[in-house]
């Protein structure tokens, strides 16, 4: 009993800092990465001591971005406008961050390992109805945005607070529509029991992932999602070239890096969801349990515990390479259109779900799954 | 669950309530009503009610309470100032809610209570076993409910859709030369 609270609670608070590491390293990207792709510099400046530069370094901007930045931001003048509603004003931003930190509990990242003779999931909380709590928490993350942009006191923060609530209400169907069909793949809503669903192979080396099962789905979700996080190409709600900077225009210091923060998280939550849902979260193609048993036979045994490590790790990349991915979908294209976003949500996405819904109701049924 | 909990949330629910009618920041009381929505929420899936709980935290916390928001904002309500009401009004109603408080308790004080609490099994509150519920016994009302809603649904698109030779701004803009 007390070791199962301790590691449960252990595992909470890693994956809460797995969860703020993940913005730290999109802030570096968003630096850094940006930089890269636009064929420019970007930070290079701030160095301890001048280290590095003596040792004939190039300067990665690591300590611009991941210290400099936030100690700025933080230690800056936090300024309330006159008339704001000074407690909601205050409030929203943590209204915005709390339901994406405490989504990311649900998520498994790993099997299960054997401590002193118990059995530990690596998941922080492993519910029935863990889809629920994601579509419940994720629905509740529209008031920190619709209330910073309300208590602001400024037309172009209400503005940007409309957007954004509209944009996520209408985001938010498609997303869950492509959940549904994933849950109707795998006839659970238990997270941790979807990833153990997308183990093994088909023909004897494709494997049982979901984007395999649910491709119309899983851009569904990568699209929905970056909706969600509202990055570019959706970040009609913060347009800066309309909006000035949108629902958090008259925010500053440390209230504004909590909306940032708050995007990067979004963003990492989703990069998450993706890989539980269509990348088999911590499965690794062809690692049974036993090892590793390649196409044409070969066969290679892993210890139990290696097989656990490996895929806590192979959950990783595959949650790193899809933020790379969103960032750099984030760096290339352009900013839509407010008419084309409602556009594509409800009269792309939607009927785009409902229809994957149907058909996968229909292959449910003629497969015989069904109790 | 143990009684604190229960009487924690319970306390609080209420408290949120009241800010819901005691507030006069429309925004405000909209919050005090979501924390109310919240709380009892948790108390259904702490009561192994687990799908209600969470349906009530998406379809009313995070989806019918953002419409009031923008009711709210759209009516552009402002803040109340100064008494409200008239004093004969609050009057009758303070006697009209002490009967109703009265009458609630005779009917739920114990020797009239008729009803009889039951400890359902573990697990009742589960999407299984709501489903095996909702596409067996209750399966007719479920399907004219949807039938009901879809109509809903037909009918205010074609209240809201747009004629053509009306007024419509897009239109003036995609048309102009």
């Amino acid at each position: 009993m007390t070791i199962e609270l301790v590691a449960g609670a252990i595992k909470a608070i890693l994956m809460i800092v797995l969860g703020l590491n993940l913005s730290l390293f999109l802030l570096y990207f968003e630096r850094k990465g940006s930089a890269l792709i636009q064929d420019r510099i970007g930070s290079n400046r701030v160095t301890i001591t001048g280290l590095g530069k003596r040792m004939g370094m190039p300067n990665l901007g690591i300590i611009n971005t991941t210290i400099a930045d936030p100690v700025k931001m933080f230690t800056k003048e936090d300024f309330i406008p006159a008339g704001a509603d000074r407690f909601l004003h205050t409030l929203a931003p943590f209204l915005a961050l709390f339901p994406v930190m405490i989504t990311f509990v649900v998520i498994p990242f790993g099997d299960s390992i054997s401590i002193a003779g118990h059995r530990i999931g690596l998941e922080a909380a492993n519910l029935n109805a863990g889809a629920l709590y994601l579509l419940a928490t994720i629905g509740l993350g529209v008031y920190g945005v619709a209330l910073a942009g309300w208590s602001s006191n400024n037309r172009w923060s209400l503005l940007g607070g409309i957007r954004a609530t509209a944009q996520m209400i209408s985001y938010e169907l498609a997303m869950g529509l492509a959940i549904v069909s994933v849950i109707m793949t795998f006839g659970t809503l238990n997270l941790q029991e979807i990833v153990r669903g997308q183990g093994g192979v088909w023909f004897g080396f494709l494997p049982r992932w979901g984007i395999f099962v649910q491709p119309l789905a899983f851009i569904l979700l990568l699209v929905a999602g970056a909706a969600e996080s509202k990055r570019i190409p959706f970040d009609m709600p913060e347009s800066e070239s309309e909006l000035i900077q949108g629902y958090f225009t008259e925010y500053s210091g440390g209230k504004q890096a909590v909306f940032m923060l708050t995007d990067f998280a979004e963003q990492a939550l989703v990069a998450m969801l993706l890989t539980t849902f269509f990348l088999g979260g911590w499965q690794i193609p062809w690692l049974a349990p036993n090892g590793f048993h390649f196409p044409g036979g070969a066969f290679l045994a892993v210890p139990a515990l290696a097989v656990s490590i490996l895929g806590v790790i192979s959950f990783l990349v595959k949650v790193v390479a899809l933020c790379l991915f969103l960032g750099m979908v984030r760096w290339t294209l352009p900013r839509f259109r407010y008419d084309q976003l409602m556009r594509l949500g409800w009269k792309g996405l939607v009927p785009l779900g409902l229809l994957n819904v149907l058909l996968t109701a229909f292959v449910v049924v003629a497969t015989g799954r069904v109790q | 669950m143990p009684p604190f909990v229960y009487i924690f949330l319970g306390a609080l629910a209420v408290v949120s309530a009241l800010g819901v009618i005691i507030q006069r920041n429309p925004v405000h009381s909209l919050l005090a009503l979501i924390g109310t929505l919240m709380t009892v929420a948790i108390l259904f899936i702490a009561e192994d009610a687990v799908v209600v709980g969470f349906l009530q935290i998406i379809v009313y916390a995070g989806a019918i309470m953002i419409l009031f928001l923008f009711v709210i904002w759209l009516l552009n309500l402002q803040t109340e100032v100064g008494p409200t009401g008239h004093l004969l009004l609050k009057f009758f109603g303070s006697i009209a809610a002490a009967l109703f408080v009265t009458e609630l308790f005779f009917i739920l004080a114990p020797p009239h209570m008729q009803v009889k609490f039951t400890r359902e099994p573990t697990g009742y509150g589960s999407l299984a076993s709501l489903a095996g519920k909702l596409f067996t016994d209750y399966l007719v009302a479920f399907e004219v409910t949807s039938v009901l809603l879809l109509a809903a649904v037909v009918g205010s698109v074609a209240l809201a859709r747009k004629l053509p030779g009306t007024n419509d701004p897009l239109e003036v803009r995609n048309t102009a030369p």
